[in-house]
């Protein structure tokens, strides 16, 4: 297969950007996308031009690292399969217009090309984003019977892959989509439950302290996700958040 | 030399008891003095770290990906092994430490082995109290599943996600210490070097893989969690970054590496399509608990769809070779099979490299949705790869590089023989022998990170007190200075091939000669071909644009070039070690049903290799492996 290329090229954090031409030539139609964009980087070196940079590692739709947004796309025209990773050429036709651009959104900062620095994530877990909890001190697991459907949704909210699509995805670039799974995942289990006050207070500052817009209800974020983490666990933040804020007001916060 | 591996005196049972015992401690507020310096952020290195931080340490943690929630850890799937006997079918400490011993072949060192099932309990109860969310039955108690080379259900398991939710709760914990300023995080640096002073390892040398600034750091310790090796193939399920660099830089800097040849093949991955593949997927070995596993009894029923073959014309051949085990043989046996299988000529699929896992039956058993529920996101991940639906027509697997056994040499303490450099989780040797079983990384990664490393650094930290290293000793500097040079030299090549088209020739080359069966000849043949590989890559590399920026050529260069080096040992111990154990076949060396024959008499030992400087052979080291308590057997899953 052929197709034909426009991809953001940007050296380095400052500077201006770019949409550059390339074809990719002899793509096998079983291969990956970020395979696609192997290829070409291969043949960029060998004409000796800087290959395209791009964030990938284990290509198996579960690290959350790659990140490109393709024609307008976080992950992908293949809406909540998968990550960019997860996409095979074979769902593209022969000769097709591909524009290929980095996560965009204020509080990613562009690294190069198409790579992004998501640390704000993790800043967003570091403000609230875990269970207390001292290594070697914990009662035996089976000592807190947790109800099926609790620890299934928990699970689901678990399965984030903090990639930042649903950021990237977002007309208000919000985080809410990313902030909620995690506060879900830990709100929901007893054991998470003491410090979901400060949990969710936390969380959400971190996240508007960072530069994350507002959630508005496009729920665009829900349609490219990978991991499918419903929109719903956004109303279950929201009514924690509230519900916090005023315990916090009369200082009676968990 | 010869290598004290630290193991307590007293019966197996009471070693790590006794050990703690008597550990040496180091006090609340002498442990604020303390700096440690973490490479890695996997289930090893984020556990460590967290456990580390919250006891007082102070931790500098480092890893290569953007944040450390993305370290390949994270892309495990079926599940943790602990001896928790919450089935109440018979399981026990003895029996995990048991199956651990006779699936790594007899090849791992048994009170390490002991200890690891030992503390394997306390990781289930510590990754609840994170809120890791295990699967649950109806009355709300956890669920378990089996897996192979055990004849009990004790794999703990959260979807086919299990990976990732461990990692996402020790990340969590270190998130809770890097915000608590315990722990000070370096995502996307890639650790270049190991420095030593006067002997004792205490610092490393980075590269900043965005501004490209090489820089050093000092500490009273140095962890390294950086994984295995499994990327010197090229195609593995490893994750693009993986690498050996950190080990075998500290390999070149005087520790020693153990067992290189020790690699796992894992039976159950997505089948190769095609030559531009980058990595290979693998489908969690929780699969074999329900699909069953054939290939055609005739070769020329191989091209027909797999429902026009009828029952009778059928091999499941791990039923009929293995018949108490079945589909759940271990791993190296079952790959070997596969193996067997196609190079018959009875494989399915393109190229006649894969086997039939058919989940018909399960599914007439159990219903669709119980396999739904079960494995759905590995029939979606199966589908969404190969365009094949798995409900309807089997899965093709084929086995590919998984896990490497071998690692850096560590004694009872996961000290390497550089006093100061502790070495935890894969990228150390000693737990899993010749072949790791399934759902045991994990158990390992998080045993050392929580609960070992935190009660044994103290040997080595108590020794320290007063000894803090000066960051401008002249030995930092010079290590810098290497690591530039090595950078300069790479960019200076500028010759026509590219570092990718190097890295497959290479993994081509050990696939073939030091992959599922190797023998003399071949390990001979790739002991010729790599240096000159290598020869070739030092003088026609491609390394474009420059050092001092985002460069993933330049990254993925000097990986490559340390994977062409350790290549070479890898073949050079698989054949010195002429036998076969594990993972490691030789082809020589087997019984007349074909099974791995083992050599106790010459090779019960770890080989650890020690680096005698650029154009010198390495020298073996042989740690006997005593067993006071097992006896050596013939593993038979028959």
């Amino acid at each position: 297969m052929n197709f034909h290329l426009k991809v953001w090229r940007q050296n380095g954090t400052s500077g201006t950007g770019k949409l550059v031409d390339y074809e990719a030539r002899n793509i096998p139609s079983e291969a990956s996308f970020l395979e696609m964009l192997d290829i070409v980087n291969e043949d960029l070196v060998s004409k000796g031009e800087e290959p395209i940079a791009f964030d990938h590692d284990c290509r198996e739709g579960i690290c959350g690292m790659c990140s490109l947004t393709i024609n307008g796309v976080p992950h992908g025209k293949d809406r909540g399969v998968g990550t960019t990773c997860q996409l095979y050429m074979r769902k593209f036709k022969d000769g097709e217009t591909i524009t290929i651009e980095p996560f965009r959104a204020g509080a990613f900062p562009l690294q190069k090309d198409l790579a992004v620095n998501r640390g704000a994530l993790d800043r967003i877990i570091q403000a609230g984003g875990f269970i207390s909890e001292r290594s070697g001190s914990a009662p035996d697991a089976n000592a807190l019977p947790i109800p099926k459907p609790i620890a299934d949704t928990a699970m689901d909210a678990a399965a984030c892959i903090g990639c930042g699509a649903c950021v990237a995805a977002c007309p208000n670039s919000s985080a809410m989509l990313f902030v909620s799974a995690k506060a879900a995942h830990l709100n929901l289990l007893p054991q998470g439950k003491p410090e979901k006050d400060r949990r969710v207070l936390g969380m959400v500052r971190q996240m508007d302290a960072e530069g994350f817009g507002n959630c508005s209800n496009y729920y665009e974020c829900e349609a490219v996700c990978p991991a499918h983490i419903p929109a719903s666990f956004i109303a279950m933040l929201n009514r924690d958040y509230t519900a916090a804020s005023i315990r916090e007001t009369t200082s009676a916060t968990a | 030399m010869t290598l004290d591996s630290k193991i307590p005196a007293g019966p197996l049972d009471r070693k790590w008891t006794t050990f703690k015992n008597n550990a040496k401690l180091i006090a609340p507020n002498n442990k604020r003095k303390f700096d440690i310096i973490i490479v890695g952020s996997g289930l090893a290195g984020a556990s460590a770290a967290a456990t580390l931080g919250e006891q007082g340490f102070n931790i500098k943690c480092f890893c290569y990906q953007d944040s450390p929630r993305r370290a390949h850890s994270i892309a495990a799937q079926g599940g943790i092994n602990a001896a928790k006997n919450y089935q109440n079918d018979g399981d026990s400490v003895y029996r995990l430490f048991y199956d651990t011993i006779k699936g790594g072949d007899f090849r791992s060192r048994e009170a390490n082995v002991y200890r690891l099932a030992e503390v394997s309990a306390a990781i289930i109860d510590q990754c609840v109290a994170q809120g890791v969310p295990f699967a649950r039955e109806y009355g709300g108690l956890l669920a378990n599943r089996s897996f192979g080379g055990a004849q009990v259900s004790r794999t703990f398991y959260a979807r086919g996600q299990t990976g990732q939710q461990l990692l996402l709760g020790a990340y969590q914990a270190l998130q809770a210490q890097i915000a608590r300023g315990s722990v000070k995080m370096f995502p996307r640096t890639e650790m270049l070097d190991l420095v030593i002073v006067d002997g004792h390892a205490k610092g490393i040398v980075v590269r900043d893989m965005v501004t490209g600034e090489i820089s050093t750091h000092a500490g009273d310790a140095v962890l390294l969690c950086t994984g295995g090796y499994g990327n010197a193939f090229y195609l593995s399920t490893n994750a693009k970054g993986c690498n050996v660099t950190a080990t075998y830089r500290a390999y070149k800097r005087g520790a020693l590496f153990a067992n290189p040849c020790y690699t796992q093949i894992h039976p159950t991955c997505i089948p190769v399509s095609g030559n531009y593949q980058s990595k290979l997927t693998l489908m969690s070995e929780s699969l074999r608990n329900d699909g069953r596993v054939w290939v055609p009894k005739r070769r020329e029923d191989c091209g027909k769809p797999p429902h026009e073959i009828p029952e009778e014309d059928r091999d499941y051949y791990l039923e009929r070779k293995y018949p108490s085990y079945g589909n759940l043989a271990p791993r190296d046996i079952s790959s070997r099979s596969a193996k067997e299988a196609c190079d018959d000529g009875r494989g399915v699929g393109p190229g006649g490299r894969g086997v039939y896992l058919d989940f018909a039956d399960a599914i007439k058993r159990l219903g669709l949705s119980t396999i739904q529920e079960r494995y759905g996101n590995l029939f979606e991940m199966y589908e969404n790869i190969t365009g094949e639906n798995a409900y309807e027509r089997p899965m093709r697997i084929y086995p590919a590089v998984h896990y490497t056994m071998g690692g850096l040499w560590v004694d009872y303490h996961l000290s390497s023989n550089i006093p100061g450099l502790h070495v935890l989780g894969e990228a150390n040797f000693s737990d899993h022998g010749a072949n790791r079983l399934g759902a045991s990384a994990l158990m390992q990664g998080l045993a050392d990170g929580y609960f070992v490393i935190p009660y044994t650094i103290g040997e080595y930290l108590s020794t320290q007190f007063g000894k803090k290293v000066d960051p401008h000793h002249p030995a930092f500097e010079a290590t810098k200075k290497d690591v530039l040079e090595r950078t300069r030299k790479l960019l200076s090549v500028q010759g026509t091939r590219s570092v990718d088209s190097f890295h497959r020739e290479l993994g081509l080359l050990l696939w073939d000669k030091c992959g599922m069966a190797r023998d003399k000849a071949g390990l001979t043949e790739a002991l010729e071909k790599i240096p000159q590989l290598r020869e070739e890559f030092w003088k026609n590399v491609r390394v474009p644009g420059s050092g001092d920026s985002f460069n993933q050529s330049l990254e993925m260069a000097g990986r490559v070039a340390d994977f062409l080096e350790f290549g070479e040992l890898m073949c050079l111990d698989a054949l010195t070690r002429e036998e076969s154990c594990g993972g490691h076949f030789r082809t020589e060396y087997q019984t007349p049903d074909g099974e791995a024959l083992r050599n106790d008499e010459l090779f019960a030992h770890v080989a650890a290799w020690k680096y005698e400087g650029e154009g010198k052979p390495p020298t073996l080291i042989k740690e006997p492996l005593v067993y006071e308590t097992v006896k050596l057997a013939t593993r038979s899953y028959k």
